[in-house]
């Protein structure tokens, strides 16, 4: 499976990303010490830790690559190291190129790279609290996945007990950056929430109405969940992924289960992936009429949420009829899908659909005919391409400010392959152009799950997945309604799991509504935090 | 502005009218699993693949004790797919006022492969003869003491609720379904309840879980700030029991390790219908099977 030198990759692997890691291993002969391609569009590099910022410049700069995600391994037993991976998506091949670091088990460290690719920042910060990996010359080292008043212990390391108690929390005085000036004053805000969201904890410096700087206290909602992966069967991870983050259920679970399918080298029957599409559609269309709703409602627009909310529970009900849930739980399992579609779900579906489909439309023009909603719309809460390039911003509220990426595009997964659909970009990055993202993928959606219906392949609903042979490594991935999703997997004996790694797209994006509440008014912050709905549990897990 | 009007003439009323006639379109729900105690072969089967523990069994003396948490359960059907003994049902009216209601367990023989050779007794819930209203023991005891309050409570709010949600830590799961409550089609303000945004308005608080060690603090401030009588339902299998986290060094566990429980609501998530059925009861209008 492994090879060194340059020669020798898998025939198997995709020509661009073949033709990237000749490159590489030229231009980094001997400090690249192994090359592993287990799939066509993953390959996994062994480097020396202090390439590892010469790697990311030439991955970025010749080869168009953006550092999609940043996380640690204790491998002390195993390798005698820790490990830091580093997954470069290279958009335009369709291909991933993991770099692997190693680092001693004693007082391990490596050097930042937040400063070139500020789209790292929390997730380094969270590689230091969790392994006690010291990330050198990071711009704001501060504690980030971990409250100030924990105790000084890293959770994620092997010595650590998953059911360790920790002495209660009693409230932290964490120091926030302090703006000050004349007429300058602070507006704490949670982590309880005057709405029925999540807890989150957002400290808003102003200078009469408009805000000076927003800064966020998440993690609030850390619940262990990757270190829980550890201790689960890999069957049970399923639904484990299915509570991470409540709305996305289904896209975790189908991310965990790509990422499970593809450690164990099992192909999925046609159907199972058409079903998964139909589903992952499903999940978007209840999430996009809710957002849009809920946008209206903090304009003050209620009406128009009366009716998205009438539109999702449509939605809802009929994910009941197809899965016995509303949110689609217990649908996802290893190898497939669980249920079935026969010929009444497939009727009630249509009916959806068409329903929809008129409905939707409805609801678009009472929004479009209201021009109070568009002035407060228009130009609120602005994302710059180039800040939203800087942060790596994903998903929707990326493809708002002219971020032309989608992985149903880019990395087809399930049944995307197969369909045709259009990916909405916009370059102003303000909340009407979010909404209008949302818009337009909400008629992709109905359109996907037709086309879907049409081809409807035969044939079974899963492969069963035996027993996962241990040491293996797997990235899966889903483009959910939110954006990209990734859960990472490293097996062990015993069908379970020596890591699992999510990455919510909430995780990438929340810096972003740091930079868009620049310059508005605070009574604009709802309408500008509901237009990215970032997932608190996502983040925190 | 006359489009708008239009639209919601056109639309009409949408409101479910359940608890008064069944919910339209619910025969599809996957609700509890339903376990035929006297036919049980073999907990270990669905034991083995229920991914929470909610179904779990304990051997000694040549016995078994098999339990059903529904407290845990997340609803998934695992175990009905393994195990003939048990269906899901598609029930939702689960909401009960003790934590040990939910938990439900019977006895049996063993062979000598580990199969139930036969039920020695139940099934049984320890909390199921103390559910309900009537106060046990003597009239001055504390307990009668708690119920008559809590009854003067049930007065108190009966036509007037306020609500304060409180996530503790969920996946925002049963968020979504709370937020469903405030919609047209379940318009829980026909019943006098509204949701608040302060806890210093609110006469309960419905709080999910598990509740992190990061919102500990939190939740019991939001409590304390809760002016009295006040009443704290707990949803779905997180906020119930831990759910599929459990207890661990990020989770303190279920809603009521850290502040009391009046009504506990299971579900994973709970569907409005429960939400509704669990609030009401809450509040002493039990609805339960008043549409059958």
């Amino acid at each position: 499976m492994s090879s060194s030198g340059s020669k020798s990759f898998s025939a198997a692997l995709k020509p661009g990303l073949r033709r990237a890691m000749e490159a590489l291993a030229k231009q980094f002969r001997g400090r690249i010490t192994r090359v592993d391609a287990p799939r066509p569009d993953e390959v996994y590099l062994d480097a020396d830790p202090v390439m590892a910022g010469a790697l990311c410049s030439t991955l970025y700069k010749k080869h168009g690559a953006r550092l999609a995600g940043v996380f640690a391994e204790d491998a002390r037993t195993s390798e005698r190291a820790f490990l830091v991976y580093q997954i470069y998506a290279l958009d335009a091949v369709g291909g991933f190129v993991v770099v692997r670091l190693a680092l001693p088990p004693e007082d391990p460290a490596l050097a930042s790279l937040t400063s070139a690719v500020p789209a790292v920042n929390w997730q380094e910060r969270e590689i230091q609290d969790w392994f006690g990996i010291r990330l050198l010359g990071h711009s704001n080292p501060r504690r980030c996945a971990m409250h100030d008043d924990w105790p000084p212990v890293h959770p994620m390391r092997k010595d650590f007990d998953l059911r360790a108690t920790l002495p209660p929390f009693r409230g932290e005085r964490h120091k926030f950056r302090e703006v000050e000036g004349e007429g300058v004053f602070q507006v704490p805000v949670g982590p309880v929430h005057a709405g029925i969201i999540e807890p989150g904890h957002f400290l808003f410096s102003v200078a009469g109405e408009p805000v000076l700087y927003l800064q966020l206290r998440l993690f609030y909602v850390h619940k262990g969940t990757e270190k829980l992966f550890e201790s689960l069967l890999i069957p049970h991870g399923v639904r484990l992924a299915e509570s991470i983050s409540g709305d996305s259920g289904f896209a975790h679970a189908t991310a965990f289960c790509h990422a499970v399918e593809r450690a164990a080298g099992v192909e999925i029957p046609a159907r199972a992936r058409a079903l998964r599409t139909i589903c992952l559609e499903l999940e978007r269309l209840y999430n996009h009429v809710a957002d849009i709703g809920a946008i209206c409602t903090d304009v003050a627009f209620v009406t128009a949420n009366m009716h998205a909310m009438r539109l999702k529970e449509r939605v809802l009900r009929t994910n009941e009829h197809l899965t016995g849930n509303r949110l689609l739980r217990g649908m996802a399992c290893l190898g497939g899908v669980r249920f079935d579609f026969d010929a009444g779900r497939i009727g009630a579906l249509s009916g959806l659909l068409d329903e929809l489909g008129n409905e939707f439309n409805d609801l678009v023009e009472i929004i479009r005919s209201h021009s109070g909603t568009r002035d407060r719309l228009e130009t609120t809460g602005v994302l710059s391409p180039k800040v939203a390039r800087d942060l790596g911003i994903v998903g929707v509220a990326g493809r708002a400010s002219g971020i032309d990426r989608d992985m149903r595009r880019d990395f087809p997964h399930d049944f995307y392959d197969e369909v045709q659909f259009t990916v909405p970009v916009f370059s102003e990055g303000d909340v009407q152009r979010r909404l209008a993202v949302r818009r337009e993928e909400v008629y992709q959606a109905i359109s996907i799950i037709r086309q879907t219906l049409n081809k409807l392949p035969d044939g079974p609903l899963r492969t069963e997945v035996r027993e996962v042979p241990p040491d293996r490594v797997a990235l899966g991935f889903v483009e959910g309604w939110r954006g990209e999703i990734f859960h990472w997997v490293h097996t062990a004996p015993g069908n379970r799991l020596a890591r699992c790694k999510v990455k919510d797209p909430s995780l990438q994006n929340w810096p972003a509504l740091s930079e868009a509440i620049l310059g508005n008014i605070i009574p604009d912050f709802p309408v500008v935090n509901k237009s990215f709905n970032l997932s608190y549990s996502g983040t925190d897990r | 502005m006359f489009d708008i009007l239009r639209k919601s003439l056109r639309t009409g009323v949408v409101t479910t009218r359940y608890p008064a006639a069944s919910p339209e379109g619910t025969c599809h729900a996957r609700g509890r699993p339903e376990i035929d105690w006297a036919n049980w072969k073999d907990a270990r089967t669905a034991a083995a693949v229920c991914p929470t523990g909610a179904i779990s069994h304990v051997e000694a003396g040549g016995c078994r004790v098999a339990r059903l948490d529904l407290a845990k359960c997340v609803f998934c059907g695992l175990c009905a797919d393994v195990d003939d003994a048990i269906r899901m049902s598609t029930g939702w009216e689960y909401a009960v006022r003790r934590r040990d209601a939910l938990a439900w367990g019977a006895r049996y023989r063993l062979n000598g492969d580990g199969t139930h050779g036969g039920l020695v007794d139940g099934p049984m819930t320890p909390g199921v003869a103390r559910e309900g209203d009537a106060a046990p023991g003597a009239s001055d005891s504390i307990e009668a003491l708690g119920e008559a309050i809590r009854r003067r409570t049930r007065e108190i709010f009966g036509r007037s609720l306020h609500i304060r949600e409180v996530d503790a830590g969920s996946c925002n799961g049963c968020e979504i379904e709370i937020v469903g409550l405030n919609s047209p089609v379940y318009d829980v303000e026909r019943f006098g309840i509204r949701f608040v945004a302060s806890p210093r308005h609110a006469d309960m608080l419905l709080v999910t879980g598990p509740v992190t060690r990061n919102m500990e603090l939190a939740l019991k401030k939001t409590y304390e700030a809760t002016p009295e009588p006040r009443l704290v339902v707990a949803v779905g299998a997180c906020g119930c029991s831990g759910g599929i986290f459990g207890v661990n060094y990020a989770t303190r566990g279920p809603v009521d390790a850290v502040i009391p429980v009046d009504v506990y609501i299971p579900g994973c998530p709970p569907s409005p219908n429960a939400l509704l059925h669990g609030i009401l009861k809450a509040i002493g209008h039990d609805i339960s099977g008043q549409i059958r």
